[in-house]
């Protein structure tokens, strides 16, 4: 279990996190997002005892990170797999973790086995690794302690198709037993596939969190018509609030038989009448951290074909706090 | 690649404990001897000592041949590069940013700068042994050519001051590595500012007395050669603090509240 309370992290007159508070639970994955520069490796540096709160605190399984007696044999952390020695092997940075956390040698053939590093990958030394095995030798070192939670900044990154779906289904499976799971990502397909709770973070703050499922929940309904201008024109003589997409498609904040009754008695043809199936993480994202700091973050974040919403998505649930003033 | 499936208990394990201080120390000589570039260094004081032993060996009067000089000879090199060594202990954690990695496991930094200083010392001994081997061999050599003295006498002084000269040396490397946590500054700072510092100030005769008290380099060569005396001790004592432990103590300051990026 993770817990963040009000933790805010200042540096001079920079605020980096700015009152952040959020949990997370055994058995759950839950996935941190932001654009660059939002403040998620500061929040996630707090959680593991790198960095210090300016104030707030945050604990690990009830305990504050630094007061653990031997944080890893609780905590698997991964927060940049890049960070190894390049002269060292793969076996050997395993090793000098087992040694550290005073566990069996043979966990570091067991580890190598986990994560898909064969003999002569972990006879090499990490300076001659892809970015991807540093992933899966980073995750290794992670799990080294048998850990009930794990904190990963990016695991994803770098790791090709294979590795990410390898690796979803190690969390999964992680979490399923219990564990709880902390992850920072920006590739928002792999975050939506993996993780059941959802906390946003924008500008240091708080943007959303909550339940995948109740974030992405679409709302209203989605009808196309033969004709978009007829369509849009008994829409508006009805009352019905509608918000029309560039393909031609009205998302409308009614039910659907009501929209079917306006289509019908205006004598319009129907192509596509069903539930909005929402935006997809892609949209909350957009919508949420809009106005998050013009460093450039946004670029790293965002998918070239990604199409961006053409409005903001309404914001009615509960759940969604300071969202409007995130995205004001 | 079949997916292996990772299963261990997750609920009920033990408080595990911390891990102790001779665990660590360990973990950081480990660190030393695991790399290309630590083993080389490594390899380069011992050969430094076996250089230094062929020179006392060939060069020198036949009364200078004795076991105990050439072993004081092995000194002067190994006092230079130790230093090296202690800072790199610390400063390749940030050159490779595997300090991350480090002080996630043991987020109590100055045990981790405790074991490093321990590590350092117990290389430092570990080169003395070297020293003392290499030291024997060479007057094993003098004698059976008889070309010197043969003399075995190591009094238990000069035994001592050679310890505590190559510990202060490599203390003091880890000190500076500390304060700068960068390679190439502190390497160059540790021998460079001593000099400059005894060089600027030998201009004014009014205070080149009292330098003798503040140079670290003049206050601890005498500890490779005859035995210290009060006021030895008393330069030595003076200079150590100002060139050793102050920058260790501003080291542990800047260790413990340094940002990991």
């Amino acid at each position: 279990m993770i817990s963040v309370e009000h933790v805010t992290k200042r540096y001079g007159k920079h605020t980096a996190v700015d009152d952040v508070s959020f949990h997370c639970e055994p058995g759950t994955v839950t996935g941190f997002l932001g654009p660059n520069g939002a403040g998620k490796s500061t929040t996630l540096r707090v959680v593991t005892g790198l960095t210090p709160a300016t104030s707030g605190r945050a604990s690990v399984n009830g305990t504050d990170y630094r007061k653990l007696p031997n944080p890893g044999r609780h905590v698997g952390v991964l927060l940049d797999a890049s960070a190894q020695h390049g002269g060292r092997t793969g076996r050997e940075v395993l090793g000098l973790t087992a040694q550290v956390l005073g566990v069996p040698r043979t966990r570091v053939g067991e580890l190598l086995e986990v994560v898909g590093l064969n003999r002569t990958a972990a006879k090499r030394r990490v300076g001659n690794y892809s970015l991807g095995m540093r992933q899966r030798l980073g995750l290794a070192q992670a799990l080294m302690g048998d850990p009930t939670v794990l904190v990963l900044d990016e695991p994803a990154n770098g790791l090709d198709p294979e590795g990410i779906y390898w690796m979803r289904g190690l969390l999964r499976d992680f979490a399923d037993r219990g564990g709880t799971v902390l992850l920072s990502s920006h590739l928002l397909r792999e975050i939506e596939a993996i993780a059941d709770h959802l906390v946003v973070i924008g500008n240091g703050r708080i943007a959303a969190d909550g339940a995948k499922e109740e974030l992405l929940a679409g709302t209203g309904v989605l009808v196309r018509g033969l004709d978009a201008g007829l369509l849009a024109g008994a829409l508006e003589r009805t009352g019905l609030p509608a918000t029309r997409h560039a393909d031609g498609s009205f998302v409308v904040d009614a039910e659907p038989v009501a929209v079917g009754r306006a289509a019908a008695a205006a004598g319009i043809v129907l192509t596509e009448l069903r539930r909005a199936d929402g935006g997809g993480l892609e949209e909350l994202f957009l919508t949420l951290t809009r106005g998050a700091p013009a460093d450039g973050g946004d670029a790293g974040v965002l998918p070239p074909h990604a199409p961006r919403p053409t409005e903001p998505a309404q914001q009615t649930q509960p759940t969604r706090q300071d969202a409007a003033e995130v995205a004001r | 690649m079949t997916a292996v499936t990772y299963a261990p208990p997750l609920v009920g394990a033990k408080e595990p404990t911390r891990p102790g201080m001779a665990t660590l120390t360990l973990v950081e000589m480990r660190k030393m001897i695991d790399t290309r570039s630590g083993k080389w260094l490594l390899a380069t004081i011992g050969l430094l000592s076996v250089a230094a032993v062929t020179i006392g060996v060939i060069v020198g009067t036949r009364t200078d041949r004795t076991f105990l000089n050439l072993f004081l000879f092995t000194l002067l090199p190994t006092a230079v590069i130790l230093p090296v060594l202690g800072i790199l202990l610390v400063t390749t954690e940030w050159s490779q940013r595997t300090a991350l990695t480090t002080f996630t496991q043991v987020p109590q930094r100055p045990r981790v700068a405790a074991a490093k200083v321990l590590a350092g010392v117990a290389f430092s001994v570990l080169s003395l042994l070297t020293s003392l081997l290499m030291s024997a061999i060479g007057n094993a050599v003098v004698v059976a050519l008889d070309r010197g003295s043969g003399g075995w006498r190591l009094p238990a002084t000069d035994l001592g001051q050679a310890l505590l000269l190559v510990t202060l040396s490599v203390v003091m490397g880890i000190a500076f590595g500390m304060v700068f946590l960068n390679s190439p500054f502190a390497i160059v700072l540790y021998f460079v500012a001593p000099i400059v510092i005894s060089a600027v100030t030998g201009i004014f005769d009014a205070i080149r007395e009292t330098m003798l008290w503040l140079d670290v380099n003049s206050a601890t060569a005498p500890l490779a050669g005859e035995s210290l005396t009060g006021e030895q001790w008393g330069h030595l004592a003076t200079a150590s603090a100002l060139w050793i432990l102050l920058p260790l103590a501003l080291g542990l300051l800047r260790l413990s509240r340094s940002e990991l990026k």
